[in-house]
């Protein structure tokens, strides 16, 4: 065949064959947009939810603390103002801003404007001080979670009173108060100082954000040294044989193990077996431990091999043993690596939620964990926790939860990478 | 005296040691002796001599002395006390020892008399402790200080010590796997006793709710697991058939088409994706897909449950993306250039370079991360737990809701349950298989990745 009946039948499927390639390089990139239009949605998404979360909605209710509802016994004593009835004393003043409030049934509908807190609230104030029984004072109280949505424009006004949590006439009551400059949004500081509640105006992160801690302060002490030390023992000690083998193929399976299965590892031994306690972010901490060992001894070992073999030699050569090789030169060296690997652990071991649910530790706990053995939650329970709740206030406090949760995660990796950056070095 | 206590009475003594031992090996030093050690290392030696092996008498003391106790009360345990506790002997226990730390009170008093008894037991066990810690931290400065001369090579003892404790470290890895092995086969052991392992492998129902007590009415609870696997299977392949194209193409884009400035941006916005925890994830595909999903579903006629298998599968899949593509990427720039310039050089354009040169070639290497995908995909939990529900239906409609092997897991180990029932061996049962499987694809995978790897190398 001669040259110019060869170049007619490339030119013939020239055309075919470069729009298949147009078409390929196409479905490439389509391929990485549909990650990173996952990506955008997924934070838009998020992001839409959640940030509401970070105002709660807020009464100023004149109160007027009536002697007769506050102190039963008429004698001013602790006991007797402890016993006092303050939701009749929250709804009476509630009562009293609108014309239109008269019956039981009407006093009732208007004491669902406020959080359930509030009559704890202004309880608080009287038994702080006393004098302020009979008097009349201007009380800052959460609205209940309803008005809150409502405020925050997730409940649709138009739509047939029966299909929303929120009244016709408790519409109107709230326009009134908006009137009055009775009812505002600002910073919802419960979200950050509360354990966790039923009342969604009420819950908040910290216990959960401080079972996270203890948590992770517990795994970090245990696979930290244990997962150093494993590192330079396999790449600077182990001879080579069955064993050391063994540890290796291990390990390397170890980190592809799921995670479920470490949390009926913990479940069994560190609860049935050791019989620690419960819920506690100890035993938390000792099965994200063992889950995130191989990541660090992982990162450790190469970042242990990445030392050049000089160090040693001229460490050795100036009469140095080899523990103290090890140990002053190679693990100094090579420690920016390995705490980056570990940050990287920790943050996987932040974001873990299924080994925890085998330890008990989804209970619902109000109380802020004050130790390692005290019944907890961790951030990411939390989250699971309140997706379950069918409140909608509680979509927009999951939401929120999940930004504070987040944001840790990118601090820590932020701080790996400034870590690798400002330390790394090439020999 | 507390166990913290212990500790830090161990520790200051092991400080002083340190200070007495190189003291006592510099004191040692005169002009015609030499120490063979550094002072330091003596008293390093000194130390560990007393603060290991108290840590040591604690940490065993700590698994077994609340065992013991319990067994001792067990033992002690009148008939009449169980009986109160509706014959369960480990509620009245729990009940003696509520009693007898203050949480709960009583009036019956042979629980009063118990709970006392339990206390005095824990406080002689308390005093033992204390005198047992007292008496080793002497022993061990006694001996360590006598052990000091100038001959003594103190640094190869350390050393030696700190070489044991490296090896130690390396081994818990293969603690953790005996360990993990060991307690899902016991109770898997356990509840292959009362379920065969044929009807748990090939049963088509179930329905885990046993009665509580024996009187009750309800179901005897079947555990055929098949309807499980069929769930777990349907939602990895929609997970893998989203995440193996998708994937690849990332992968074959940004190594072989994206200029550099895309690339150094996008590579690591995807490798976000794997960054986001699950938990979030789930709630995501929860609250957001599955409602988008069966508002197109009614549009277009069909009926999507509100938790279906599609939902799940779709955010899995998303979610090991950056898993396929890195792995992907990896096998493709192994492949030696001159291949590609080879095919390049003969006329074929860039994507029949890909597809006939170099896909070909990472082939192995490819597949190796697919089936270290799939069993990220199977031990998945909380996208599943969350989005996919908790009926066991046997099909194969992706708009149905389904279960996994790990809903379940999660389901009948959540909440206090007494330890003994068919229900919660089941669980384990269940992790069991998950472990084999995961095991088996991994160490596939592992095995196919690092072998391609080495081929070209």
């Amino acid at each position: 065949m001669s040259n110019i009946s060869i170049q007619a039948a490339v030119d013939k499927t020239l055309k075919r064959r470069y729009a298949r390639e147009r078409r390929f390089r196409a479905y490439g990139l389509a391929a990485v947009l549909v990650g990173l239009v996952f990506l955008v949605a997924f934070f838009a998404n998020i992001v839409s939810n959640g940030v509401s979360a970070f105002r709660q909605t807020e009464i100023v209710l004149p109160v007027v603390v009536s002697a007769a509802d506050v102190d039963p016994k008429g004698d001013r004593s602790r006991e007797s103002l402890e016993g006092g009835d303050y939701d009749i004393v929250i709804r009476d003043s509630l009562a009293r801003l609108f014309l239109d409030v008269k019956t039981r049934v009407d006093k009732r509908a208007v004491g669902e404007l406020v959080s359930a807190e509030s009559s704890f609230l202004l309880r608080e104030r009287v038994l702080e001080d006393p004098d302020l029984i009979g008097e009349q004072i201007e009380l800052r109280v959460p609205a209940s979670a309803n008005i809150d949505m409502l405020i925050k424009g997730n409940v649709d006004p138009s739509l047939d009173e029966s299909q929303r949590t929120v009244s016709d006439r408790q519409i109107r009551w709230v326009d009134e108060l908006k009137s009055l400059n009775r009812i505002y949004t600002r910073f919802n500081t419960a979200l950050f100082v509360n354990g966790d509640s039923r009342d969604p105006e009420l819950a908040g992160i910290r216990g959960a954000f401080m079972g996270s801690v203890y948590m992770l302060l517990v795994t970090v002490l245990l696979a930290f040294p244990v997962g150093v030390a494993a590192a330079v023992y396999l790449e600077e000690f182990a001879p080579r044989n069955r064993w050391t083998d063994l540890i290796e193929v291990n390990i390397n399976n170890l980190a592809a193990v799921p995670s479920i299965v470490y949390g009926l590892l913990g479940l069994a031994v560190f609860i049935n077996w050791m019989a620690l306690p419960r819920s506690a972010p100890l035993v938390g901490g000792l099965v994200l431990a063992l889950m995130t060992l191989p990541v660090v001894i992982i990162a450790a070992r190469a970042a242990i091999k990445s030392v050049p073999p000089s160090i040693r030699e001229a460490a050795l050569g100036l009469g140095a043993s080899q523990v103290q090789t090890v140990f002053q030169h190679v693990v100094p060296l090579a420690l920016p690596g390995i705490l980056t690997g570990t940050i990287i652990g920790m943050a996987r071991a932040l974001g873990e939620t299924a080994p925890l649910l085998m330890i008990g530790m989804v209970a619902f706990i109000v109380d802020i964990p004050g130790g390692p053995l005290e019944p907890a939650t961790a951030l990411p329970v939390q989250v699971y926790l309140w997706a379950d709740s069918p409140e909608r206030a509680f979509v927009e406090r999951t939401s929120a939860a999940i930004i504070v949760l987040l944001g840790f995660l990118l601090l820590m990796n932020l701080a790996a990478v400034l870590l690798r950056r400002r330390f790394e070095r090439s020999w | 005296m507390q166990p913290l206590t212990l500790i830090i009475i161990a520790a200051l003594s092991g400080s002083a040691l340190y200070y007495v031992g190189s003291r006592r090996a510099l004191s040692m030093v005169d002009h015609r002796k030499r120490l063979s050690s550094l002072p330091g290392y003596y008293g390093v030696y000194s130390l560990l001599w007393v603060v290991i092996p108290v840590l040591m008498v604690l940490l065993f003391w700590s698994i077994l002395s609340t065992r013991v106790i319990e067994f001792r009360m067990n033992q002690m345990l009148p008939a009449e006390v169980i009986e109160q506790a509706a014959g369960n002997a480990s509620l009245a226990l729990n009940e003696i020892r509520n009693v007898a730390s203050g949480v709960a009170v009583t009036d019956d008093p042979a629980v009063r008399e118990l709970a006392d008894r339990y206390n005095s037991l824990k406080a002689t066990a308390s005093r033992l402790l204390t005198g047992f810690v007292f008496a080793l931290i002497a022993a061990g400065a006694t001996f360590s200080i006598w052990r000091i001369g100038p001959k003594f090579a103190a640094r190869h003892s350390v050393e030696r010590f700190v070489r044991a404790l490296l090896f130690v470290a390396s081994s818990i890895a293969v603690l953790t796997t005996v360990g993990i092995v060991a307690s899902v086969l016991v109770e898997a052991t356990r509840f292959f006793g009362t379920v065969p392992v044929t009807e748990f492998l090939f049963g088509l129902e179930w329905s885990p709710q046993t009665a509580i007590r024996a009187d009750q009415v309800g179901g005897s609870g079947t555990f055929g697991a098949v309807p499980l696997f069929a769930g777990t299977l349907l939602i990895t392949a929609i997970a893998m058939l989203i995440a193996t194209p998708v994937g690849l193409m990332t992968a074959v884009y940004l190594s072989e088409y994206a200029p550099e400035s895309f690339r150094s941006v996008a590579k690591p916005l995807l490798e976000v994706l794997a960054g986001i925890p699950t938990v979030v994830y789930g709630f995501f595909a929860a609250l957001t897909v599955a409602p988008i999903l069966r508002e197109i579903g009614s549009a277009v006629g069909l009926t999507v449950a509100s938790e279906s298998a599609l939902a799940a599968g779709l955010v899995m899949g998303i979610m090991i993306i950056p898993l396929i593509s890195s792995l992907s990427d990896d096998a493709l720039t192994a492949v030696p250039r001159t291949m590609k310039d080879g095919s390049l050089a003969l006329g074929a354009t860039r994507s029949e370079t890909i597809r006939q040169v170099l896909l070909p070639a990472a082939l192995p290497g490819i597949v190796g991360g697919i089936l270290l995908a799939m069993s990220r995909a199977i031990g998945e939990t909380m996208i599943v737990v969350m989005a996919a529900g908790l009926s066991a239906n046997l099909t194969a409609n992706p708009f149905e809701a389904v279960t996994t092997v790990t809903v379940q897991i999660v389901t009948l180990l959540i909440g206090d349950q007494e330890f003994d029932s068919a229900k919660t061996l089941a669980a384990f049962a269940l992790g069991l298989l998950l472990f084999l499987v995961t095991l088996g694809l991994n160490v596939i995978g592992l095995r196919v990745v690092r072998k391609y790897r080495e081929q070209y190398e």
